[in-house]
């Protein structure tokens, strides 16, 4: 096994190469996660909507739910999508098991609880500032969503890039209906475990070093967004 | 009236439902409890079809859940409220009321508006109007809650009239405001008053009312105790009650 210095410095090489394997990999995970993002985006905040201004029975158990299920084993998705979509499973017939399709799948599960349960909390807290004056103004339940969402805007980025954050950090779901397959279903968390476990470290490294750089980007412009929202009072 | 809020006006006209009048009010036996305690204590009022009334009393007397009733906010535990013949549920999309912290939304100014415009369907030319008529023109591209509390306020009164009222109510609406403020909100209250909108304003401040008000109606422990022209009201209230908390004594 190479030194750490000499794999950081090869990692580097790789990366600064723009090594091409490398490159597939980076891509088919932000790909990958960033699909999962905006479906679960899509599924999860109209859920979060209307959890946060719905009154109805068992809403409470409801909440409850949602936020236990944000505590979901990546693992456990993995297997449940993979029971349904292995070809003697009731989607078997779609053939998507170890496709990116499947990766995605598996991780919108994983994070629609995620956006659904964060974004009921900044739009309940919302709500309760906006209700008395959205119930005089006489506006229907589609214009307080869509008032909500909007209004609230900022603090759902955030949101969205804890989900984002989730979906491309998570190996257990995308490793079981992937598959890991090379150049094909290989993503950067995959690639790193299976790496290191062959004790290449460089590329695990590299990856490793990829994935930072994407963590980091994302939170610092979320973060600058944020910032120019409270100069304006948005956030 | 200024020559100037004549285009509100002819906006306000635009927006007047064609159907029939939502005054007057009549208020029968109201009554809201909370925690065992009335606070609305079977309050009667009748008012009628035009003017500026000032709703005025002690703090705590129940004015402004008095307001919230009125507007089909809060529901009351017994008695009967009639808009000529309308629930105040039903009349609420003819009212608008302007609440003393005002609730903007996180947009600009020019947002602000433009959502209530939208939401009656009405139309976004008359947000100009509206915003110059509230002295706010020249900041509708900011951000609306990082107006001072005047702007806020007189931001709130310009989303109230985009709503096309037949009665506008106010909860203290001036309070926090500079003489300047003031004065405008109190011109723009006579304006649309005496276009037909029904005017309602809860207000502590004495010449204020005496400035804009033709009733007053005085209420202490959640019950109407004098309802008379402020013509009558600040010369000579009819009640003991009134001349004290007219002459600054507290009231408990």
């Amino acid at each position: 096994m190479q030194g750490m210095a000499e794999s950081l410095s090869l990692a580097g090489a790789l990366v600064l190469a723009a090594d091409p394997d490398l490159l597939q990999i980076v891509a088919l995970s932000l790909y990958v996660s960033l699909s999962a993002t905006v479906i679960a985006l899509c599924l999860g905040l109209p859920l979060g909507a209307l959890l946060a201004i719905g009154k109805f029975r068992g809403r409470g158990g409801v909440i409850v739910a949602v936020n236990a299920l944000m505590g979901l084993p990546p693992v456990v998705v993995g297997l449940i999508v993979y029971l349904y979509l292995s070809r003697s499973g009731p989607l078997g017939f779609l053939g998507l098991l170890y496709t990116p399709t499947a990766m995605i799948i598996a991780q919108t599960l994983l994070i629609t609880p995620i956006i659904a349960a964060l974004s009921r909390q900044v739009l309940e807290d919302l709500h309760l500032e906006y209700a008395e004056q959205f119930r005089s103004f006489c506006l229907t339940r589609r214009q307080t969503i869509q008032a909500l969402l909007w209004d609230g805007r900022y603090a759902l980025m955030t949101v969205g890039l804890a989900g984002f954050g989730r979906a491309i950090a998570e190996v257990g779901a995308v490793i079981i209906v992937g598959g890991n397959i090379d150049h094909l279903t290989r993503v950067m968390t995959t690639s790193i475990a299976l790496e290191t476990s062959k004790g290449d470290l460089p590329l695990a490294l590299a990856l490793g070093i990829v994935l930072l750089v994407i963590a980091l980007g994302v939170n610092a412009a979320v973060h600058s967004l944020r910032l120019s929202a409270v100069r304006q009072a948005y956030a | 009236m200024r020559d100037a809020a004549l285009p509100l006006l002819d906006t306000l006209a635009d927006a007047m439902p064609a159907n029939r009048p939502i005054v007057p009010l009549e208020v029968a036996g109201l009554t809201v409890r909370r925690d065992g305690r009335a606070l609305l204590d079977g309050l009667e009022l009748s008012l009628g079809a035009h003017g500026v009334t000032a709703i005025m009393g002690p703090n705590g007397a129940g004015k402004s859940l008095l307001l919230r009733c009125l507007h089909g906010l809060v529901t009351p535990d017994a008695g009967a409220m009639s808009w000529n013949g309308l629930a105040p549920e039903a009349a609420r999309h003819r009212q608008a009321l302007v609440f003393q912290k005002p609730v903007l939304l996180r947009r600009s100014v020019a947002a602000n508006v433009d959502f209530v415009l939208k939401a009656r369907g009405a139309d976004l030319a008359r947000r100009a109007v509206l915003l110059e008529h509230v002295g706010l023109l020249a900041k509708a591209g900011q951000p609306a809650r990082l107006l001072s509390g005047g702007e806020a306020q007189r931001l709130a009164l310009a989303r109230a009239l985009a709503t096309g009222p037949d009665v506008l109510l106010l909860d203290e609406p001036t309070a926090s405001l500079d003489p300047a403020s003031t004065q405008m909100i109190e011109e723009i209250l006579k304006s649309v008053a005496l276009h037909g909108v029904r005017v309602l304003i809860v207000t502590h401040d004495a010449h204020q009312a005496r400035r804009i008000a033709d009733d007053v109606v005085f209420v202490s422990k959640g019950r109407v105790v004098e309802h008379s022209p402020a013509t009558d009201f600040f010369p000579k209230p009819g009640t003991a009650l009134a001349r004290a908390y007219l002459e600054g004594a507290i009231i408990p």
